[in-house]
């Protein structure tokens, strides 16, 4: 039994320039001689007109792209149709290929499914793959596209090439202990080695904080005591539509979420209930979740329409004199004066937002995205931290390699696996040994 | 004509084993060669295990082969190696005496009921339908069977190089075998071309002994047998000298002069038993290589020096050992040489060591691409169980690599093939914790009795060992106490309340068997090598749970067969390289394809499906 061959539409439904039809599998060819009367040159475009094969009725025309197995997306046969961009032109072309024999539609992600059996991407590359696919803002992008790179594996198998070397050195002590290539100091750069790979996983497992932000947004809280202009604010900057991506109703009854693109930069502005001692207790729920918000939040915003409602600010928070067209005396605390109904400052206070925003989630893409990178560090810190736990290499050199290879076992996950034979070459190409 | 069950071509060390095994499982076999005292002889150094090889010599005994027996006969230098590290990772070795070797050796197979030794040269095989027939000897007699094990060594087209000379041999003094090369080739194996070489044999009365360190033998020599209960034998020292700078220069200015690097020999020689040529060239900045003089026997002068294998001619030989401290006046009785030889692609082979192509045909040994006398008898004792389950009908017998050295060892062989001369490291398995040398009877033993090719004696030793064992791990587990009373004896614990098994004590570094004697005294009267077992379990008891769980997944993997018809070409997704490789190894389960080099896990999970789906009955 062969796989069949699956067709789907790859733009989304609804009226367009040009609609994109894939077919992969091995019956492309016969979908192209049925539909084209003839297979183009593989990877050029060639102008075809499309013919319905029942009657030979002309659908469409449009262009074809070839591209033969392997050389292609998923490793298959894959035909590609750029037809006008109308529903029913789609339709008619859709119903035309899947009269071909051995065609039927595609489930929904198949396409990369078979690039991935046929060895064409790898785990990670498709995680990145689909982060690409729902990237919102440029840092989502960057981060999705370094993934889907190989920022993750590149990582991963630059880390292995570092403790390969380790290993071999601890094999060599148990398998040719008498030949004195394995000298205490080049133990102890070993170790050091070891050591430097740990530091360097748990930095990275350090910095997975800041992919997550990058998915889920930096948060920022609007705070203050009540009537201090939260809402308005909230709703100020919710009305500068280029800048919003989504209102949607907080966790809780008081706090309202909303999602910003700051100059490419994922934001979540969240509004939190008034902060004040209450004996409501209703009210004072409110003020307990809106005091846990805040703590949870990269940057607080603290509104303060006069310098009295300054105090309980958290520490680290901005002061923010809101109402400032009422005539408040100027505070010297604040650091932005501004007004939600006539939007003075509101633009320096959002360029100040986007700069703190770009400091926290700036540099290199994070390599740490998802949860499973996550288990996979920590898996091989686990191992190397109890390799470096024996106090005495060459007498628990049998347990240190057991480790050792847990280590790289964990790391290889990412992508693949390291083989007893890439070990030995290392060994044998650093070593004179054995008689 | 007469007709054998098994008949096994070549009196080595994988033709020994093979010949004695098939013999215990009760087909009636013959063991062929050229002549009844080169029977055992040991071609190279004069020493029985060692790191990993230990191991194997442990594993040959445990399935009631002859290595481990013959060389407790014959050891006269017995040395625990890697003694102060982990007891997963020690290897018993021991420097053998020749003559005292080949007498034991000889004297086990005069003795193995069922076995006639044939003199001759095997000349050429008889294989019909794809099934061996016959073995033509050179004087025309033939012998007909079903089942056979090749062990022809460096013989296949060996041929020796000394310096600018070459001539066509298998072993110094012995012709090599053409016809029976031949013979494979017209068959279709694959075959390719290996190297090896061997030292100089120098006059031990010549040798200044006074000024060179000198190494003993352990003073408690620990037998590799079980059967074997004390060795008899004196045991001698060996003497540690190194090369020099004057050496180092010799040697580089006459590179030119060795047949290695003259260009003369095709053979790949092993990158971890370097000739001296390689290791200047290689490792030329080193100031001296240590060489270990070892003599060759008990009444026999003949010292062996281990670590200056070269091809180097005569006078440049004698000038280089000369400049070697201790040696300044040495006399060379045999000048050392490399040798290059055909083997067959062990690709060729099935995890029994049976040739794909020739149903009957089995290989063992240096024909395989390995070296060393242990991985030979590792191979010739399997590929002999298995010939004699061809001749007798039944199942195939294979060792995973979760169960011995042997397994590991045949899975690299058939599944990767060979680019140098293969030999055992510790470091090959990944099992390595589990697979030790100590318990070589535990893991293997049980095989043997389920085949029957162990003996009546050691079936009942095994068995009492078996259950002084069981019931000494039971009994530490029973033991409990609180860490107060640890306290009162001595034993420092966290003063947690917490109530710990003995076993769970023995598990800790800081905690030894005596410690445990003066907590529970009746425990002192435990035998020591059973209580030195289950010390060894508890000392890797947290590392050997998590290694039951990756062989469990290993297990998983090998427990699933590629049927032998499944078409890759008919498996969607494959890329082509992968699926020609598949196509040319034909994995036999799902664990060997996944240790193909170039696998994919995305590839492996398309094998896996269609394995099922094929394996599965039709409806």
């Amino acid at each position: 039994m062969m796989a069949r061959t699956i067709v789907a539409v790859a733009t989304p439904p609804g009226v367009s320039g040009v609609a994109v039809i894939r077919i992969s599998g091995p019956d492309a060819a016969e979908v192209f001689r049925r539909l084209a009367g003839k297979v183009p040159r593989p990877r050029a475009a060639t102008l075809v007109t499309i013919i319905d094969p029942l009657d030979g009725t002309p659908l469409d025309q449009g262009l074809a792209l070839w591209f033969p197995a392997p050389a292609s997306f998923t490793g298959e046969d894959c035909a590609e149709l750029q037809v006008h961009g109308g529903r029913a032109v789609v339709a008619a072309v859709l119903a035309a290929i899947l009269t071909v024999d051995g065609l039927r539609p595609a489930e929904p992600g198949e396409f990369t499914r078979r690039a991935f059996e046929s060895g064409k991407l790898d785990l990670a590359a498709i995680e990145g793959l689909g982060d690409l696919l729902h990237a919102e803002t440029e840092a989502q992008r960057r981060q999705a596209f370094a993934l889907y790179q190989g920022r993750l594996t590149d990582e991963t198998d630059r880390l292995a090439q570092q403790l390969l070397p380790v290993l071999a050195l601890v094999e060599a002590t148990i398998d040719f202990p008498d030949e004195g290539d394995v000298t205490d100091a080049a133990l102890a750069e070993a170790r050091g080695q070891a050591l430097t790979v740990r530091d360097r996983i748990t930095g990275l497992l350090a910095d997975a904080g800041r992919a997550e932000r990058v998915r889920d947004g930096v948060v920022v809280a609007i705070a203050g005591l009540p009537n201090a202009g939260k809402s308005t604010l909230l709703n100020a900057i919710a009305r500068r539509d280029v800048a919003i991506v989504s209102p949607v109703a907080g966790t809780t009854r008081d706090a309202l979420e909303v999602q910003l693109d700051l100059g490419g930069l994922p934001v979540v502005l969240v509004d939190t209930a008034g902060i004040r001692e209450t004996m409501d207790p209703v009210e004072a729920e409110g003020v307990r979740r809106a005091r846990r918000r805040v703590s949870e939040a990269d940057l607080v915003l603290w509104l303060a329409p006069t310098i009295e409602s300054v105090t309980e600010r958290p520490e680290g928070a901005w002061v923010i004199q809101s109402q400032a067209d009422r005539g408040a005396t100027p505070m010297e605390e604040a650091r932005h004066r501004i007004s939600a109904s006539t939007g003075l400052g509101l633009s320096a206070l959002l360029e100040d937002v986007r700069a703190f925003a770009s400091t926290m989630l700036g540099g290199e893409p994070a390599v740490v995205v998802h949860e499973r990178h996550r288990l996979i560090m920590i898996a091989a810190k686990v191992a190397l931290d109890a390799a470096l736990r024996h106090p005495d290499w060459p007498a628990a050199a049998e347990l240190v390699a057991e480790d050792l290879r847990a280590a790289l076992a964990a790391l290889g996950r990412s992508r693949g696996r390291v083989g007893t034979e890439a070990m030995l070459d290392q060994l044998f190409s650093a070593f004179c040994i054995g008689k | 004509m007469t007709t054998y069950d098994v008949i096994v071509i070549g009196g080595g060390h994988a033709g020994c084993e093979a010949a004695a095994a098939a013999a215990r499982l009760g087909a009636r076999t013959a063991l062929v060669t050229h002549r009844f005292e080169t029977i055992g002889a040991m071609s190279c150094n004069p020493a029985i295990g060692g790191l990993g090889k230990g191991h194997l010599v442990r594993e040959v005994d445990a399935l009631d082969g002859l290595m481990g027996r013959v060389a407790d006969a014959a050891g006269i230098q017995f040395r625990l190696l890697n003694r102060r590290k982990g007891p997963a990772v020690r290897g018993p070795r021991t420097q053998a005496d020749r003559k005292l070797y080949a007498a034991a050796m000889q004297q086990a197979l005069r003795a193995q009921a069922g076995l006639d030794i044939v003199i001759g040269e095997a000349a050429s095989l008889g294989i019909q339908d794809g099934r061996l027939t016959s073995v033509t000897l050179a004087d025309g007699r033939v012998l007909t069977t079903g089942a056979a094990v090749l062990t022809t060594g460096t013989f296949l087209r060996g041929v020796i190089h000394l310096g600018e000379r070459q001539w066509s041999a298998g072993r110094i003094d012995d012709p090599a075998s053409v016809s029976l090369s031949e013979s494979l080739l017209s068959h279709g194996f694959a075959l390719g071309r290996l190297k090896t070489g061997t030292p100089a044999r120098l006059d031990g009365s010549t040798i200044d002994w006074a000024s060179i360190e000198r190494q003993e033998a352990d003073s408690d020599p620990e037998p590799f047998s079980t059967m074997t209960k004390r060795i008899t034998n004196p045991q001698i020292t060996c003497g540690i000298t190194r090369t020099t700078e004057k050496t180092h220069a010799i040697v580089r200015d006459n590179l030119a002069r060795s047949a290695m690097y003259g260009g003369r020999i095709e053979g790949v020689g092993p990158r971890y038993c370097p000739s001296i040529e390689d290791k200047i060239v290689r490792f030329g900045d080193r100031d001296g290589h240590q060489i270990f003089l070892e003599p060759e026997g008990l009444d026999d002068d003949t010292i062996y020096p281990n670590g200056l294998s070269t091809s180097l001619p005569e006078d440049v030989q004698e000038a280089f050992l000369r400049s070697i401290p201790g040696l300044e006046r040495v006399a060379i009785r045999r000048h050392g040489y490399a040798i290059d030889y055909d083997h067959v692609d062990p690709r060729e082979l099935l995890p029994s060591l049976e040739t794909r192509r020739v149903q009957g045909l089995f290989l063992a040994g240096q024909i395989n691409g390995t070296t060393g006398y242990e991985e030979a008898a590792g191979q010739g004792l399997l590929a002999g169980l298995n010939a004699a389950c061809r001749a007798g009908g039944g199942e195939a017998v294979t060792i995973g690599r979760h169960e011995g050295y042997i397994g590991v060892m045949v899975d690299d062989l058939t599944t990767r093939g060979v680019t140098e001369p293969y030999r055992m490291f510790t470091s090959r398995a990944e099992f390595r914790l589990t697979l030790r040398a100590d318990n070589a009877d535990q893991r293997l033993t049980p095989l043997g009795l389920e085949i029957g090719c162990i003996g009546t004696e050691r079936s009942i030793r095994f068995r009492d060992k078996q259950q002084a064992l069981a019931g000494l791990r039971e009994r530490l587990e029973a033991l409990t106490l609180t860490p107060n009373a640890a306290k009162a004896h001595g034993i420092a614990l966290n003063q947690d309340g917490i109530r710990r098994s003995a076993f769970t004590l023995l598990s800790r570094p800081d905690v030894a068997w005596a410690d445990l004697c003066r907590a529970w005294p009746e425990l002192g009267s435990v035998p020591a090598t059973v209580a030195e077992q289950v010390m060894i379990d508890a000392h890797y008891a947290v590392y050997l749970d998590r290694q039951a769980a990756e062989i469990e997944s290993h297990r998983r993997d090998e427990d699933l067969a590629i049927p032998a018809d499944l078409e890759f070409d008919s498996v969607p997704g494959l890329s082509n390289e992968i699926r020609a490789k598949l196509e040319r190894q034909r994995p036999v389960t799902l664990g060997q394809a996944s240790r193909m080099d170039g696998m994919t896990p995305a590839a492996l999970t398309l094998i896996a499906v269609w394995a099922r789906r094929a394996g599965r009955p039709a409806a």
